[in-house]
């Protein structure tokens, strides 16, 4: 057994493109290497895959699986940005949306959010198929350099892998069960825990949308050179393929 | 004997907002009393409790489909001040500057060719079918075009330096977030002058007919009153941005001065009637009879001690010429004060883009944090006032804003009932071209009704006809 990697690797196909793998890639990341973009929000580049959202579901062996988590398999023909697929992404954007409060355009975050630009990529166009929860959350400004806004909290869980794995901490945890379960802090407000405005559980990258905000530097880049008014979320990804 | 009678004109149209007249006729047909009243909604304030400080420049905008921009700048102003910065850097304070005279602009030139115009050019007894823009147009294709274009070129001009044509976010506490590309400025510098030469004759057209119904505007709506805007602080010239409080009486005399906009509370009071939810202000030291006043574009022209740019100071004292240097009391000169703030915006946006400043890259500045903060701009309809505290986590605790049309309530009331008074007194039949009358007269002040609500979003106007026994006689609804 030589054990080289060359041995290893094989093909399979996402929507009849041929993608390149090893052993215990997930169809996630084969497909960020080749440049297939596969919709996604709860998992983040250097972070543990957590599978939660299902954003990333994707058909393989005529199974719906989350391609952030399950391992590539040679041969395999999975499908993506199908109708279908889309529609039910589509779905589960809607529906985080109408679970918290979303003012897009007094939002801080706006050009910047992945929740905004998967409503756009996804091309939801309208936002009342479901009934507005209107939750009664709050806003945390007790820290003096972070606040957090849970009006807009879509609970993906990322600022608790950052903080547990890459910050050594535990800011935030996991509260309450089923779709009852909420991100909170460990502590009685954020002021009262050890974050601090330079952990990486805090950095702008790690929560997708506009809770977890660095203080007075709220709308400070302009419009037009936001994340993503370059482009469609999942372009740079896209364009390793061009 | 004829009953007495109550007449209600309920909505004025091509305002914008929502409010309502109401005129109670007497037993001979007589006006007993004309109101104009607007539902003043304080949500707002209470919706601004709680947020952050650098998002209330955005948020306020919110406030008002029409007017977003003065919003805008107002909060910033009062954030940059929270913020603990006095002086913003050139590039920021230029390119805020831009934004409001391209808003000004926009603005003024919607409102005197698409709301007024009808009125002006056809009479305000012409049947309703006739008085709107789409009739203008046919009548005076070249003057449609040139009202697209000019209000195309302002709304331009807010889109560089927001980055958006409405609800930007250019402005933040402490300076800006963006400058001028030289591309973008190229682009402006490259119609000015057309811009310059169509807000001349739009001042002339406003002028002549000013001049032409000298009677009409001497007794339409025109009475007495006290005068209030901000001036320059070095001269008392005309600045639209920055300055502080000058008041005067109808006559002239000063009745404050150079007085810091910090200290608007000491200045005026916000007087409360039964009858209406919007405030009342008045001059502190006259008393609530004497010390109402005005705001908006006249009452700019009547304080300005000159302009500093030079074709509107031309125009500017063309005006003042009509009244012998006095201030301006007739309501109707008000789409001519207006027509020379254009041209003002006009020479100010073309000083501005042959500006290098624009260019600069230092937008910020910081400072040393305060508890509370005031911003005042002159915004297109007159003086507007913002003012809150912020707590030391950022989060605002107290907010209270003074509007122009909240200004102008006294102001308001009396063209209403001076017309009301004028035109329908008397009469055994009440017609449409009469009602229209009472709206040409609030129209004159072009209030933000949307503003001066607080609601989120446009509202008609209803005008209402009552008789002395509170039957409505007529009622008129109407959105823009
Ligand atoms: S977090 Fe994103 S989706 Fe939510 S309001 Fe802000 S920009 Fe919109
Ligand atoms: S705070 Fe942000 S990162 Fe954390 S769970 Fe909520 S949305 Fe995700
Ligand atoms: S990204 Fe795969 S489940 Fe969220
Ligand atoms: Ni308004």
């Amino acid at each position: 057994m030589s054990g080289t990697k060359r041995e290893t690797g094989f093909t399979f196909t996402i929507d009849g493109v041929e993608v390149k793998a090893t052993a215990g890639m997930t169809i996630m990341e084969a497909a960020d290497e080749a440049g297939v973009y596969i919709p996604r929000l709860c998992d983040h580049e250097g972070l543990r895959h957590q599978g939660s959202c299902r954003v990333c579901t994707v058909k393989a062996g005529g199974r719906s699986v989350a391609a952030c988590t399950q391992p590539a398999a040679p041969g395999q023909s999975v499908e993506n940005e199908t109708p279908h697929l889309t529609k039910m992404r589509r779905d589960l954007v809607e529906m985080l949306f109408h679970e918290g409060n979303h003012l897009c355009p007094i939002c801080e975050a706006s050009g910047n959010c992945e929740l905004q630009a998967m409503a756009y990529r996804l091309d939801m166009t309208e936002a009342t198929r479901f009934p507005y929860l209107e939750p009664c959350r709050s806003l945390d400004a007790s820290h003096p350099d972070i606040a957090l806004d849970t009006n807009r909290c879509i609970s993906c869980g990322r600022c608790i892998r950052a903080s547990q794995d890459v910050d050594g901490k535990g800011v935030f945890g996991y509260v309450g069960r089923g779709i009852h379960r909420r991100v909170a802090v460990n502590g009685e407000n954020l002021a009262d825990t050890d974050a601090e405005a330079t952990d990486h559980a805090i950095s702008r990258e790690v929560c997708p949308v506009g809770c977890i905000i660095r203080k007075r530097v709220g709308f400070a880049v302009p419009i037009g050179e936001r994340e993503f008014d370059h482009g469609l979320i999942g372009h740079e990804i896209e364009e390793k393929r061009k | 004997m004829a009953e007495p009678r109550l007449i209600e004109i309920s909505p004025v149209t091509r305002v914008e907002g929502h409010g309502k007249v109401t005129i109670h006729l007497d037993a001979d047909n007589n006006v007993d009393e004309a109101r104009l009243h607007i539902v003043e909604f304080r949500g707002f304030e209470r919706f601004i409790r709680g947020r952050l400080m650098w998002e209330v420049p955005v948020i306020v905008q919110r406030l008002c489909g029409i007017c977003p921009v003065s919003h805008h700048l107002a909060a910033a102003k009062a954030m940059d001040m929270i913020a603990g910065v006095d002086t913003l850097t050139p590039t920021a304070e230029k390119m805020r500057r831009l934004m409001h005279y391209g808003q000004v602009m926009q603005s003024h030139v919607l409102h005197f060719f698409h709301l007024a115009a009808p009125d002006l050019l056809f009479g305000f007894g012409a049947p309703a079918e006739k008085r709107n823009i789409f009739e203008v147009i046919k009548e005076n294709p070249e003057l449609g075009k040139r009202a697209i274009l000019m209000r195309k070129y302002g709304q331009e001009i807010i889109e560089a330096t927001a980055g958006k044509k409405i609800h930007g976010t250019g402005a933040i506490p402490g300076g800006i977030n963006r400058n001028l590309p030289i591309e973008r400025r190229d682009h402006f510098l490259s119609n000015i002058d057309e811009m310059i030469d169509w807000s001349r004759d739009a001042v002339k057209l406003a002028r002549d007919y000013t001049l032409e119904h000298e009677d009409l505007v001497a007794e339409f709506g025109s009475f007495p009153s006290n005068y209030m805007s901000l001036v320059r602080e070095s001269d008392g010239a005309l600045d639209l941005y920055h300055g502080n409080l000058r008041a005067l009486s109808s006559t002239g005399d000063m009745i404050f001065d150079q007085v810091p906009y910090t200290q608007y509370h000491e200045k005026i009071v916000e007087d409360v009637r039964s009858w209406s939810y919007m405030k009342f202000p008045f001059i502190t030291e006259l008393g609530p009879d004497a010390g109402w006043y005005r705001v908006g574009p006249l009452a700019r022209m009547n304080t300005a001690s000159f302009i500093d740019t030079p074709l509107a100071a031309e125009a500017h004292k063309e005006l003042k010429a009509v009244t012998g240097g006095s201030p301006n009391n007739s309501t109707l000169a008000n789409h001519w004060a207006r027509m020379i703030e254009v041209l003002h915006c006009v020479e100010k946006i073309r000083e501005l883009l042959n500006d290098p400043d624009l260019q600069g890259t230092d937008l910020v500045e910081t400072g040393d944090r305060r508890e509370e903060g005031i911003g005042v701009i002159e915004a297109p309809r007159g003086n507007l006032i913002h003012h809150y505290k912020v707590d030391e986590h950022d989060q605002v605790t107290y907010c209270n804003l003074i509007v122009s049309t909240t200004h102008n309530n006294e102001g308001m009331n009396r063209a209403v009932k001076d017309v009301a008074v004028k035109h329908l007194s008397g009469k055994e039949q009440i017609t449409e071209g009469m009602l229209n009358h009472v709206e040409v007269a609030i129209r004159a002040y072009d209030p933000c009704l949307s503003c001066a609500t607080h609601a989120l979003g446009q509202m008609p106007l209803q005008v209402e006809l009552f008789d002395a026994h509170g039957g409505m006689i007529d009622s008129r609804t109407q959105c823009v």
